[in-house]
């Protein structure tokens, strides 16, 4: 009761002209966001971050915002997956799947009805678990001391690099490059400079934000410029929009089976939507009894994955909230951003705060509503977009990251930093080395050295400390297993991209 | 093959670069147990260790990197961006820019100079006035 009595004093905090306006614009700008080719939430909401300083938002409006964009462009990503076997983003690749077939067999619009319904399942689902999840864990997380946040901070590079990579070699050296980034700049306790070559610039450290938008947005135009380009605007037809009942009726286990899965996922810290959809989809194949049709457009096929990423995308908020270590690449940027609000995730959040945390949990609630109705009855606005021809759009958003990095600090030397972002970001994508690890190495860094050192204050040097407490001891096992783990069952678990051909 | 073998010698020589200028950290004598060296050591550490997996068993997938000076062009050209956009103002630098980035990604003339203009023209409409940021129009020397 106590947890309705809260989220009645979040939608108080809701339910005011600015907040809904924010939520709204969120929603819109995020599905946007999601439906365009090469532009996905990670991305999409690490350039609106700057922006979104200049408006002077406070805290709470700042993250409704951009978390509204978030649930936005997971709906949104699905868009260009059914239309053009593009992934909109990441975690709509699994949509592609069934979602393109069904457009080919003359159902495009059935096949975003019914996805979208399916990520409002998945997103409400989602969202109604955190709020019975987030406070439990919440108080749980009173427990953790240094000890514990040093091993849980492990637990997310390793889930992060066992699940979601290819080579677990490459994931950990994107892990080392993040961490050994945030060393940059002052050293936290005694003050003194660390790897600052006599550069003021370094002496504060290097801006996350500066990181993530080159990572992920100059390197998008890098990519681009190599691919030469692939003009995504293909004239789609859309027949008219009706409610596909049938289809909806006889995917509705496939939905909230999916929502479990993908929550779960987007849990774990360090997995993420694109394993939540994934998941879900594999799952949702094994169980069903007639999964014949699964790839050639089968209707639970576009469900599943929709539910899938959705529900993960809330679950990720879990994790990012109570303890302060994000589940995926954009929660790892929603943190980022919270950072930078001065707002610190975690227990006490819950307890100092409860307006923020209430506040944003209500608006999703809303938001979600919103996002039914921007992606169902007004779907056919965003198709439209898909239009846009890649030649406007690249350039548009490589200037708008700049303008927003350059009115964060007004200074040449970030801009410069930025591209040299760029530039890593592109040879890494091309090695198939993850940049996400290098942004979580980015933001987590100084916590995690930070722990490290506190709890050998406590223990006075010895390193025995780091395993004597049972939460602990779970957590480095936890960590061990999810880095070692997916090498043996690469095999049986292939990953998205082989299965796509 | 080849190329990941270079990748990880590249990164076992930047880890041990980072370890020995590590090395150099002043410590205070207020220092904790751990100190300021102990954690960039292990992220050196770790770093190289999993560098030499990396060049030892490398994945198969062979790296080409194609139009190398196109992607030089579009770096000079930000970077001439980044270092113009305080002196010159807004519009004449972002219109450049975006018509070259546009350019190199569908080498059209009269398009890409449409692109430049117009986003210049549209993007500074909408931080100047919509975002209220506080941008310079043209070059600062104009204006004094």
């Amino acid at each position: 009761m106590e947890t309705l009595a809260l989220l009645a004093q979040g939608f108080a905090v809701a339910l005011t002209p600015k907040i809904l306006m924010l939520a709204v614009a969120g929603c819109i700008i995020g599905t946007v966001v999601g439906a365009l080719p090469g532009l996905g939430p990670t991305n999409g909401v690490a350039i609106l971050i700057p922006l979104s300083f200049s408006f002077g938002l406070n805290a709470t409006e700042a993250l409704i915002l951009m978390t509204s964009v978030y649930y936005g462009a997971m709906y949104g990503g699905r868009i260009s997956s059914i239309l053009l076997n593009i992934p909109g983003d990441e975690p709509a690749l699994m949509t592609t799947l069934d979602g393109y077939p069904m457009a080919k067999a003359g159902r495009a619009s059935d096949a975003l009805v019914l996805s979208g319904v399916a990520s409002f399942v998945g997103a409400l689902l989602a969202t109604i678990g955190l709020i019975i999840l987030a406070p439990v864990l919440a108080r749980i997380a009173f427990l953790f001391g240094p000890a514990e946040y040093f091993a849980l901070y492990l637990l997310a590079f390793a889930t992060l690099g066992g699940m979601a990579s290819n080579n677990q070699a490459k994931a950990a050296i994107a892990a080392c490059l993040g961490l050994g980034i945030a060393m940059i700049g002052l050293d936290n306790s005694t003050g003194l400079p660390r790897f600052t070559y006599g550069n003021l610039h370094l002496m504060d450290g290097i801006d996350f934000l500066v990181a993530i938008v080159g990572l992920f947005a100059v390197t998008e135009v890098f990519v681009f410029i190599e691919s030469h380009g692939r003009d995504s605007a293909i004239g789609v037809k859309l027949e008219k929009l009706r409610i596909p009942v049938r289809d909806i009726m006889r995917s509705a286990m496939t939905m909230l089976r999916s929502s479990v899965v993908g929550f779960i996922a987007g849990v774990l810290p360090g997995a993420g939507a694109s394993l939540g959809s994934f998941l879900a989809y594999v799952t949702e194949k094994g169980i069903v009894r007639d999964n014949s049709q699964f790839g050639s457009g089968d209707p639970r096929g576009v469900a599943a994955p929709e539910a899938g990423n959705n529900a993960a995308a809330g679950g990720a908020l879990v994790p990012m909230l109570t303890l302060g270590v994000p589940g995926s690449g954009t929660t790892a940027v929603l943190l980022a951003l919270l950072v930078t609000l001065n707002i610190t995730p975690g227990p006490l959040l819950f307890q100092e705060r409860p307006e923020v945390v209430w506040g944003l949990i209500a608006a999703l609630l809303i938001a979600n509503f919103v996002l039914l109705i921007l992606n169902v009855p007004m779907v056919k606005l965003f198709v439209l977009l898909l239009s846009v021809p890649p030649r406007v759009l690249l350039p548009g958003v490589t200037m708008i990251a700049f303008v927003g990095i350059f009115s964060l600090s007004g200074s040449s030397f970030d801009l410069v930093l930025m591209i040299a972002f760029g530039v890593l970001g592109f040879f890494l994508r091309k090695l198939d080395v993850p940049t996400v690890p290098i942004i979580l190495g980015i933001l987590l860094g100084g916590e995690m050295e930070d722990s490290l050192r506190r709890a050998m204050v406590i223990s006075s040097g010895d390193w025995r400390f780091l395993f004597s407490s049972g939460i602990s001891t779970g957590l480095w096992i936890a960590a061990v297993v999810g880095f070692i783990a997916p090498m043996f069952v690469r095999n049986l678990l292939k990953k998205p991209q082989a299965i796509t051909d | 093959m080849k190329s990941d073998r270079i990748f990880g010698l590249i990164i076992v020589v930047v880890a041990l670069a980072y370890i020995a200028s590590a090395t150099q950290i002043q410590t205070s004598f207020l220092a904790d147990p751990v100190g300021p060296k102990t954690f960039p050591f292990l992220v050196g550490l770790v770093l190289a260790v999993c560098g030499l997996v990396v060049a030892l068993r490398p994945d198969e997938e062979q790296v080409r990197v194609r139009s190398i000076g196109k992607l030089a062009l579009a770096m000079v050209v930000l970077l001439g961006y980044a270092y113009t956009l305080r002196p010159l103002g807004f519009l004449i630098p972002t219109a450049v820019a975006s018509g070259i980035v546009s350019y190199q990604i569908s080498p059209r003339v009269t398009p890409a100079l449409l692109t430049g203009v117009g986003l210049s023209v549209g993007l500074f409409l909408l931080f100047k006035f919509v975002l209220g940021l506080g941008l310079f129009a043209l070059p600062r020397a104009l204006l004094s």
